[in-house]
């Protein structure tokens, strides 16, 4: 007996959509994708519990559903509530969401250190992101900002307490897919820090997945520090035999040399499938990985500009912009500019171009 | 599914001390009302969750626990009725957020006392993921006269929605501090003013603001406190104290009664408020976590002669982006007393920005009077 499912028809910024009863109305927003997908820190789909901490995918309930169409009082986070049948939720409409948001973003940058200069985090980091498309220009913040005592937590793993946002993600993480949970949240308020009770190192077959996990530059790869820069490295597909995980990466490359190894994260920064600590931070020969081709990075971020996979070569729209007028050529930058030089193939230099390429070439 | 009662003993709101006057003096009016409303919530393990800086009140509440069960009045087989029950006093690690109902439930557990995010509501999944109702330990005695007189002669006492008693812990600066009992048809006035009541205000000074329920709620001056801002008398009711919403009223909140007279300072209230939130915020949602603590900094600076005119308007654009956007109520318990000080006593902020060495010597800025002065005070 084959029970029709009753699907819950919601709209999202005026976009109808129809989802299954108990999705929540963040995943509901990215079923329809595009901008008015709410952003979100804390939450993590793969992660049972997590969200509703970080508030910044706060959106306006304003009718709560078919049945009862008042809007809910306050803003609500929509990683955690589910939809009703009829609901309207408002995200970018909503100017009270947005000026919500906002002061979301500055509180979760209050105390960040913005370090990005020198954190391996930048390019990949969904702070930054998140900062460079709700933030304000600058901080009202005038007073010290909180710093930590450093801690060691093992070889693989580097822990910059200064720049967590406590999303409890690696928490979580710890919780479900290790046997063993080692770290946590120590102390309250403004003084809460991950931590390891009595200084332990985290050691555990599962536990590099924190790395992926953490939205921002709190846990990085200890076998990556300091080494590159993740715009300047070729993401590539590549998967192993392992006996422990799926084996499915992505190694992180320049030239042939493997500089780190991730999970396979989707577009919202979520990984497909958790891997093992043998291939991320053991693995770094070439020869281990049958590699499948270059991975494509839908993320909008820095991290997908480096690379040229699915690169659609822009339609010839000029003409039609210029009313059937052919475009003509009004100066030429090159011969202009003393910096650049058009007889410099840039395409031919490896890896970013350098003021040597520049000088070298003079002769 | 077994379903449980608990009862909220965390009483930890600056400001309040009535559910300890309960708990010390009339233990045994708790436990019977804890036994008849488990009995018809049908739950056979009832906690009370207690405030740990309440050191002595669990060795009480023990003892009359066990005195009940001597008497058969808690146990298996109560008085022949085939309903078993037992109380279990549980002592809470001394943090304010334990006494938000799912933060409560939490630390109830052995875990660390985070609120959980709603829905589920803790009537649905509380306590180990069952039904579980979260009572304070006022609401839970006043059990026993409910059932002793009936509801509706119970509800006659009163005015309008608010009916029967309340208990108000009064303190600050009045001659008779403590905790009464008031049926709810008495104005703040005659609260503050009758020998019955407060008594007046020591000293013959005058009256300059109060927090009529608990350090949370905001505070109102007194002229808008003695009268609402229709100008009708202000009553000791949940809709008078309310009227006008938080523009020009407040709340009856957890009855906290705190007076001000006219040698206190807004400003310096306020921080301490500020000071006490940013201190028991639980850290895990980012507006209370950063702007507690970003609120108790710039107050600070005000207080202490450092601060500027832009801070008042900062303060009040980070209260703002508190409110309403946290997990628990502590976001907006820190943010309304910031609020209703900069929304009431702006000139005060202002003094002490514009007087630092002023404000450093004396202890209390620009004072806002009742006026005209009440009859009874003046005839003190």
């Amino acid at each position: 007996m084959a029970e029709e499912k009753k699907l819950f028809k919601v709209k999202i910024d005026n976009i109808s959509v129809e989802v299954e009863p108990g999705t929540t109305i963040l995943n509901a927003a990215r079923q329809i994708g595009g901008d008015i997908v709410p952003p979100a820190m804390c939450y993590y789909s793969k992660l049972e519990g997590s969200g509703g901490k970080c508030r910044t995918c706060l959106v306006k309930v304003t009718k709560g559903s078919e049945a009862d169409p008042r809007p809910m009082p306050k803003l609500v986070a929509s990683c955690r509530t589910t939809v009703m049948d009829g609901m309207e939720v408002a995200n970018i409409t909503s100017p009270e969401v947005q000026d919500a948001r906002k002061g979301v973003v500055e509180f979760l940058l209050l105390n960040h250190p913005l370090d990005c200069p020198i954190c391996d985090q930048a390019g990949e980091c969904h702070l930054q992101d998140l900062g460079y498309e709700h933030g304000a220009d600058g901080t009202r913040y005038e007073f010290k900002r909180r710093t930590f005592d450093q801690i060691d937590i093992g070889d693989n793993i580097k822990l910059h307490m200064t720049r967590c946002i406590l999303c409890y993600r690696c928490v979580y993480t710890a919780d479900q897919l290790t046997n063993r949970r080692e770290h946590g949240i120590l102390g309250r308020g403004e003084h809460s820090e991950i931590s390891t009770y009595i200084h332990k190192a985290l050691d555990n077959e599962f536990i590099g997945n924190v790395i992926d996990v953490c939205p921002v530059g709190a846990l990085t790869d200890r076998t990556f520090r300091f080494k590159n820069r993740v715009w300047f490295l070729k993401p590539v597909d590549a998967h192993r035999n392992c006996d422990k995980c799926c084996g499915k990466t992505v190694l992180w490359m320049r030239g042939d040399e493997i500089f780190r190894v991730t999970a396979r994260k989707d577009k919202y920064g979520e990984v497909e499938d958790f891997i093992c600590d043998t291939c991320r931070f053991d693995t770094k020969e070439t020869s281990a990985w049958t590699i499948e081709g270059p991975r494509k990075i839908d993320r909008h971020s820095v991290i997908s500009q480096g690379h040229y996979v699915g690169t659609v070569k822009p339609k010839d729209t000029i003409v039609e912009v210029m009313d059937g007028r052919q475009p003509r050529l009004l100066m030429d930058i090159h011969s202009i500019s003393q910096v650049n030089r058009p007889e410099i193939d840039l395409s031919k230099i490896d890896g970013p171009a350098h003021s040597d390429d520049f000088n070298n070439a003079k002769s | 599914m077994p379903r449980y009662l608990v009862c909220n003993a965390d009483e930890t709101e600056p400001g309040t001390f009535k559910d300890r006057y309960l708990m010390e003096f009339l233990p045994h009016l708790l436990i019977e009302g804890l036994l008849i409303a488990s009995y018809a919530l049908g739950s056979h393990s009832t906690y009370i969750y207690i405030r740990g800086e309440y050191a002595w009140i669990p060795d009480i509440l023990e003892e009359a626990i066990a005195e009940a069960k001597q008497n058969g009045w808690l146990g298996k087989n109560i008085q022949g009725t085939g309903f078993d029950l037992e109380i279990y006093v549980q002592r809470g690690g001394g943090a304010y957020i334990c006494g938000e109902e799912t933060a409560l439930i939490e630390s109830l557990e052995g875990k660390r006392g985070n609120p959980r995010i709603k829905p589920p509501f803790p009537a649905v999944k509380g306590l180990w993921q069952c039904p579980t109702v979260v009572n304070n330990v006022e609401t839970l005695a006043a059990v026993v006269p409910i059932i002793n007189i009936g509801g509706e002669e119970y509800a006659k006492i009163g005015i309008g929605k608010s009916t029967g008693t309340k208990l108000i812990s009064a303190c600050g600066n009045i001659k008779k501090p403590g905790v009464y009992e008031i049926d709810m048809t008495i104005s703040v006035e005659e609260f503050i003013y009758s020998d019955e009541y407060c008594g007046g205000i020591p000293k013959g000074r005058r009256l300059k603001a109060c927090i009529p329920g608990g350090s949370s709620v905001p505070i109102l001056p007194a002229n808008l406190l003695l009268k609402t801002a229709k100008g009708e008398a202000r009553m000791m009711t949940y809709e008078s104290l309310n009227d006008g919403g938080f523009a020009t009223g407040s709340m009856m909140g957890s009855g906290g009664f705190v007076v001000l007279d006219e040698d206190q300072c807004v400003v310096r209230n306020t921080y301490t408020l500020a000071r006490f939130y940013h201190h028991e915020s639980c850290g895990q949602c980012s507006p209370c976590r950063e702007g507690t603590g970003w609120m108790k900094r710039v107050l600070h600076n005000i207080e202490y002669g450092k601060g500027k005119m832009s801070d008042i308007d900062l303060l009040w654009d980070i209260q703002r982006k508190i409110e309403g956007n946290t997990i628990c109520p502590l976001g907006d318990a820190a943010a309304w007393p910031v609020a209703a000080a900069i929304r009431h006593f702006r000139d005060e902020f202002e003094w002490h920005v514009k007087n630092p060495n002023a404000a450093q010597q004396r202890n209390f800025g620009i004072a806002h009077y009742a006026d005209p002065l009440p009859v009874a005070a003046a005839a003190v």
